[in-house]
């Protein structure tokens, strides 16, 4: 046994004095770091505030000039200052929705490999080489669909389309025109190929959360694998799915390299998903710093806070779903 | 009956399992093939020179090594000033307010903030940095990538702080540690090789990023290091020349590419790897 001398009456004016304030300097720096490391937080909100700010002050001109025809006119004249952002907006929401078209059930299905198909050796390795494209650049997709996918499109699929359906109504609108290579077909396919690992890693995330004693009980009644995914993970996972489609939808609708080298940079709406056209981010990108004149950079501005306003909703929507899978995970 | 049910059970099984495997094969061969074009393409050009030289104009030879100089000075200047506000800020969601309703609006804020369009951080910087200085500069663009930098480490730190159990906390309040050193001295150790995962994941995801840096940091065919001037970047130096009808410069842009890719992938090899032997440990 050690001796504990603790005597009170023993410690002595001095020492008291110096051990509160001790105590003290610990305790300020106590309050100091949590000072900081609260406005460190608040900071990040202040981050988004600012953001929207910014971008609301930059776009005054364009909105207080155009008004709600900003959002309802196709022209796009620098020259006479005319600025309407319609054919920007449709881009944006077209390719995306074709891309998604594409990417969810390939997704899905490549998920559903990685969890029930795939032997147990294998799935590590795939899973991590999905991840590590997840994180790849989007300028990287951008290079490769500018010199590899679109000559091949235009070579071999785009003129296939025109003559198949050149033909069939309602569909020949859709592939009219001449096969340019880019356009708004190649930037939905490199946006697929884009978001494609993303979707695939969530997925995969949230069919692994499905308790394997639902999963075995459905095998063990008989089901099929198919049967088990559809009537069981599925039904199970669907929040969560729909969090990641639409997390990979945000990803989409704000992606800029990637379209930017193929979307052709038209600013018209066209019926045909073979001629060039434009999306928000393309257009800010490639005309940004060529932009004269407060009107026409307010313009883009106005853009882009067009573009925040969507994804920020698609994005609450898709944290708001995979909260409520992740709560019920526990 | 019987029969004819369980075969289209059976016929629908198989065109399901054939149509995953399907995808599968498609997905992952397409991915791939974007990686061997890439190594391909980037390869052939990749020589001593790249390291070496500047940019060159159109129809002469040269190198990237202007874009390489500005790319890493800017990120390591959007890390030095992301990677504090980031920690710090996730320290507070995990240590201080992990039941707070402030934490929890932060915490949804901070996770859009993570997928934004990067295109709107370079708007958004352009208006409050470059309109006031009156030109495009290097400083600019580092801040638009911090602003990307700071969601992606406040997430990662507060999930790694997340991971250390409470026990060490409770075993240092009980010695008397104020809570803000244990925070410092126990629960950032523990969380140590996690945080460093995150920094290394910011850094991969900032180093492919073009949109923010196209009207903050412009591009400058020079070599400088004046964060007061417009600065070039790798990303910026592809989009310029892959967009060019030069084929030097399209051959310079691949090549450029290849050297980001490979980059991200060690960074993102190096971060798994450090959070793979915590796991095992």
């Amino acid at each position: 046994m050690v001796d504990v001398t603790w005597g009170g009456a023993r410690v002595s004016a001095q020492d008291a004095t110096e051990r509160a304030k001790a105590l003290n300097k610990l305790r300020l720096g106590d309050v100091i770091f949590h000072a900081v490391t609260r406005s460190a937080a608040l900071l990040v909100l202040l981050l988004l505030g600012g953001v929207m700010v910014a971008l609301f002050l930059g776009s005054l001109p364009a909105l207080t000039t155009f008004g709600f025809d900003f959002v309802t006119t196709q022209s796009w004249n620098p020259v006479t200052e005319k600025f309407g952002a319609l054919a920007p907006i449709y881009g944006t929401l077209i390719t995306s929705f074709i891309a998604m078209l594409i990417a969810v059930p390939f997704g899905l299905l490549i998920a559903m490999f990685l969890t029930e198909l795939c032997p147990m050796w294998l799935r590590r390795p795939i899973g991590i080489a999905i991840e590590l494209l997840a994180g790849i650049p989007s300028i990287i997709y951008g290079i490769w669909g500018l010199f590899v996918l679109a000559p091949f499109l235009q070579q071999y699929v785009q003129p296939a389309l025109i003559a198949t359906f050149g033909n069939v109504p309602l569909l020949s609108s859709l592939f009219a025109g001449p096969p340019y290579g880019i356009g708004v077909l190649t930037a939905s396919l490199i946006l697929a190929i884009m978001v494609l690992p993303f979707v695939t890693s969530i997925s995969r995330d949230v069919f692994d959360a499905v308790p394997p004693v639902l999963k075995e009980a459905a095998y063990g009644l008989g089901c099929s694998t198919w049967e088990v995914m559809r009537y069981v993970v599925l039904p199970y996972t669907r929040v969560g799915v729909i969090g990641g489609v639409m997390l990979g939808l945000g990803r989409a609708l704000g992606e800029t390299m990637a379209v930017t080298f193929v979307i052709g940079n038209a600013h018209k709406i066209s019926s045909s998903l073979l001629a060039p056209g434009t999306t928000i981010s393309a257009t800010i990108a490639n005309e940004f710093t060529e932009a004269v004149g407060d009107l026409y950079t307010s313009s883009l501005i106005a853009l882009g806070l067009i573009l925040f306003v969507i994804t920020f909703i698609v994005l609450a929507i898709a944290r708001y779903m995979l909260l409520r899978i992740e709560k019920r995970v526990g | 009956m019987d029969l004819a049910i369980y075969n289209s059970r059976r016929r629908r099984n198989v065109v399901a399992t054939a149509a995953s495997y399907g995808a599968t094969g498609v997905g992952l061969a397409g991915l791939a093939m974007i990686l061997i074009v890439l190594f391909w393409e980037g390869f052939s050009g990749l020589s001593l020179a790249v390291f070496t030289e500047m940019t060159p104009p159109p129809g002469s030879a040269g190198g990237l090594l202007n874009a390489i100089v500005g790319s890493i000075l800017m990120t390591v200047i959007a890390i030095a000033i992301g990677m504090p506000i980031g920690m710090l800020a996730g320290t507070y969601l995990a240590e201080y307010g992990r039941h707070d309703k402030v934490s929890s609006v932060v915490r949804f804020i901070n996770d859009i903030l993570l997928s934004a369009p990067s295109i709107v951080v370079g708007l958004f910087i352009y208006e409050v940095m470059v309109v006031p200085m009156g030109h495009f500069s290097g400083i600019a663009g580092a801040v638009a990538l911090s602003v990307i930098v700071i969601p992606v480490v406040v997430r990662t730190t507060e999930d790694m702080l997340m991971l250390v159990p409470n026990t060490l906390r409770e075993a240092a309040a009980s010695i008397g540690l104020p809570r803000s050193l244990m925070i410092r001295h126990i629960a950032y150790r523990a969380a140590r090789s996690g945080i460093i995962t995150g920094i290394l994941l910011a850094v991969a995801r900032i180093s492919g990023e073009t949109a923010p840096l196209l009207f903050t940091a412009l591009n400058n065919q020079f070599y400088s290091h004046n964060l007061n001037a417009p600065m070039s970047s790798l990303p910026v130096v592809i989009f310029q020349f892959a967009l060019s009808p030069y084929e030097d410069w399209q051959k310079l842009a691949w090549t450029g590419a290849l050297i980001i890719t490979i980059s991200v992938l060690v960074l993102s090899i190096l971060a798994r790897a450090l959070t793979g032997t915590r796991k095992a440990s």
